[in-house]
């Protein structure tokens, strides 16, 4: 039983992550039907960008507490990866909103290596070792199930991007125009939206968010590199698949169930399958309930839109 | 490489004039190791070792077929390159080397033990640990040094003999070099009777262990060991710590860094082991004898792996003997018979060319830094 809570708990913390990331693949996927194979890769430019950031402050402002460095680092690197994600949207595929839909999705897998190889140049092929500002000693274990700081920071800070998204697009002006610009752009533009914004601030508004995810996952972890964002990106994005593609809340379920299949998997595919497989199927298990999933829904488990989309 | 050939000129003239105006029948030794290039000294160290090793045998005589024999060495540099390496190769073959010592790393040692097979050399590296290179089947290539294989074995000897563990789990990261030793380690402890308690798997690119680790913690290990790199196995160590796991961490030489102390930090304690290839200077039998000597010859003190060095190039000396013959094709089959002393210990080979006692030094982190255990 402590072992499945633990477990749970875990699936929880991975999983919110790759809800966090998923957002962003699942906003622009809904809105040009592109799927941003760079978004994991602005992951990892965030970590090191904050990386950056904080080892100067540390330098330079010793006397700064360590909750305002981490605040001031990540406030750099969301600024950076805002920047970054309009300057890939400005460049990459706007020429290509009208192309065949193949053209911007090599376009993205191109743009993806293009930030890992520049990475590689700037922060060389060494694992970095990430300061951790929050604490990562576990606090008193409640019913044997070992958590820590950095963890339930985790936790709080994605459930309430998460919040604050959905409100975003529900209730807000700029959301409305998102969401007509989904349904149909050409439409949404002749209504008077200005649908070359709208987009661009999807891709900003991800990518902020990828900043986030990008800092938090390095803060659990202590370590940052080049290479850090392509398998949290590869997993966000089946979130988005498992949760239905173009689905807000479908993204955020897709990333939690992700979490918690493999966590969960690997804890107990051995008894599970009496020991013919082991955890070194773990990543394998949680494609295997993908596939079982989109068998028996092909949309995902909250996804409607992707029928008329396809 | 200038330099070391003005070096090898005046080891030539010092040869020539201490063993006298015979005509004596030279017999051409190959080294090949980077020379030039980030590891040069670790390249230039083992191609001394070898040139002393040579020295000594001419200043002892050593005769074979009745003819006086003066060894001599030729250098190459195989800049730690595969595709070099095996260009070196075939320039020392053709060069008509008896024996060759080296490749100095394993990504240069494995494409040209080919070379040496073909051309029917025999080739004895000094410092490539990797299973692989002795395991493909080659007459030629033979090892001074512990493999990997031989590093699990010895962690599970510590383990069980001297940390008491009984509850041992094995992570590995199913690269060739995680799993061979994860899989040497867990033979080794059955050997002595400790079936380990968990065995879970990870993967090179991973950072997230919780699950895994969560599952052994059920078991309630001692000790865990993880075969792998250090930019898996220092985060890995944090997350035992951060799930309460109180377990002793055992790795291989692939944990054994600098690395693994800077990205682990404040994970490090002295609950922490690694194992590695070949023993500290200090702990050879005749360690301390040839730093001395080593160091009056060359003018530098011993950077690394020159004992090792001397050693591989005293075995294919010790077969010459045995066989009375230079020649590769009568002293071959004689290599298994080797049986010395030399500067590092027992110099042996099993049937696959690796040395029987490989030394395998075992560290515990200690004050900020690896320290050896006695």
């Amino acid at each position: 039983m402590e072992t499945l809570l633990q477990q749970t708990v875990n699936g929880l913390v991975v999983g919110s992550v790759y809800a966090l990331i998923a957002l962003g693949y699942t906003m622009v996927y809904g809105i040009l039907g592109l799927i941003n194979f760079a978004h994991g890769d602005v992951l990892m430019v965030g970590a090191l960008v904050a990386l950056e950031a904080i080892s100067l402050l540390q330098t330079h402002y010793p006397e700064l507490g360590l909750v305002p460095t981490l605040l001031a680092g990540l406030g750099v690197s969301v600024v950076v990866c805002m920047i970054l994600g309009y300057t890939i949207e400005r460049t990459a595929y706007r020429r290509l909103r009208n192309a065949p839909r193949l053209a911007p999705l090599i376009t993205a897998i191109g743009v993806s290596f293009l930030l890992q190889t520049l990475a590689m140049i700037i922060w060389g092929r060494n694992y970095h070792t990430f300061p951790q500002l929050v604490s990562t000693t576990p606090i008193e274990p409640v019913a044997g199930v070992f958590i820590t700081p950095v963890q339930i920071v985790i936790l709080v800070v994605s459930a309430v991007l998460m919040i604050g998204l959905v409100l975003l697009v529900n209730k807000t002006r700029l959301g409305r125009a998102m969401r007509a610009t989904a349904e149909n752009h050409r439409v949404a533009s002749l209504m008077g939206v200005d649908t070359n914004k709208i987009i661009a601030a999807t891709f900003v508004i991800g990518s902020a968010l990828a900043a986030v995810a990008g800092v938090m996952y390095s803060s659990n972890y202590g370590i940052a590199h080049y290479a850090m964002g392509f398998m949290p990106g590869l997993k966000a994005f089946t979130a988005a698949v498992l949760g239905g593609i173009g689905n807000l809340a479908g993204a955020m379920l897709g990333g939690i169930v992700l979490g918690l299949v493999e966590s969960i998997g690997a804890g107990y595919i051995e008894d599970m399958s009496f020991g013919f497989l082991n955890s070194s199927y773990q990543d394998i298990f949680a494609f295997i309930i993908l596939g079982i999933v989109l068998i028996f829904r092909p949309t995902g488990l909250l996804g409607e839109r992707v029928a008329d989309r396809a | 490489m200038k330099r070391s050939v003005t070096m090898l000129a005046v080891a030539g003239v010092t040869m020539v004039a201490s063993t006298a105006a015979l005509a004596d029948v030279v017999v051409k030794i190959g080294f090949a190791g980077p020379l030039t290039g980030p590891i040069s000294h670790v390249g230039k160290d083992e191609q001394f070792g070898a040139q002393l090793a040579l020295e000594d045998a001419n200043a002892k005589g050593v005769t074979l077929g009745g003819q006086k024999a003066r060894f001599e060495l030729m250098a190459e540099d195989d800049q730690a390159d595969p595709r070099t390496a095996t260009t070196v190769a075939q320039r020392l073959v053709d060069a008509g080397v008896k024996g060759v010592v080296g490749h100095v790393t394993s990504g240069a040692a494995i494409p040209a033990s080919r070379i040496y097979e073909q051309g029917g050399v025999p080739s004895v590296t000094p410092s490539s640990t990797t299973p692989k290179l002795t395991r493909q089947g080659f007459k030629t290539t033979y090892r001074v040094i512990a493999n990997d294989l031989q590093q699990g074995n010895a962690m599970a000897r510590f383990a069980v003999d001297v940390l008491k563990a009984e509850r041992i789990a094995v992570i590995d990261d199913r690269t060739a070099y995680g799993q061979g030793l994860a899989d040497a380690l867990v033979d080794s402890l059955k050997q002595r009777g400790v079936k380990p308690v968990g065995r879970e798997f990870t993967n090179d690119k991973a950072t997230d262990f919780a699950a895994i680790l969560t599952k052994l913690k059920a078991a309630k290990p001692d000790a865990i060991f993880y075969g792998g790199m250090d930019a898996q196995g220092a985060p890995l160590l944090k997350q035992m710590k951060q799930l309460g796991i109180t377990a002793k961490y055992l790795g291989g030489d692939g944990a054994c860094t600098a690395e693994m102390i800077k990205i682990a930090g404040a994970a490090m304690s002295p609950d922490v082991y690694c194992t590695q290839a070949g023993i500290p200077m200090d702990k050879m039998p005749a360690g301390k004898a040839f730093n001395e000597r080593f160091t009056k010859r060359f003018n530098v003190p011993v950077q690394l792996y020159a004992p090792y060095s001397y050693d591989a190039a005293s075995a294919l000396i010790e077969a010459m003997k045995l066989a009375n013959s230079a020649e590769p094709a009568k002293y071959l089959p004689l290599m298994q018979k080797v049986a010395f002393k030399g500067v590092t210990g027992n110099i042996a080979f099993d049937a696959n060319g690796d040395v029987r006692e490989g030394g395998v030094a075992l560290y515990q982190f200690n004050a900020g830094k690896w320290e050896v255990r006695p």
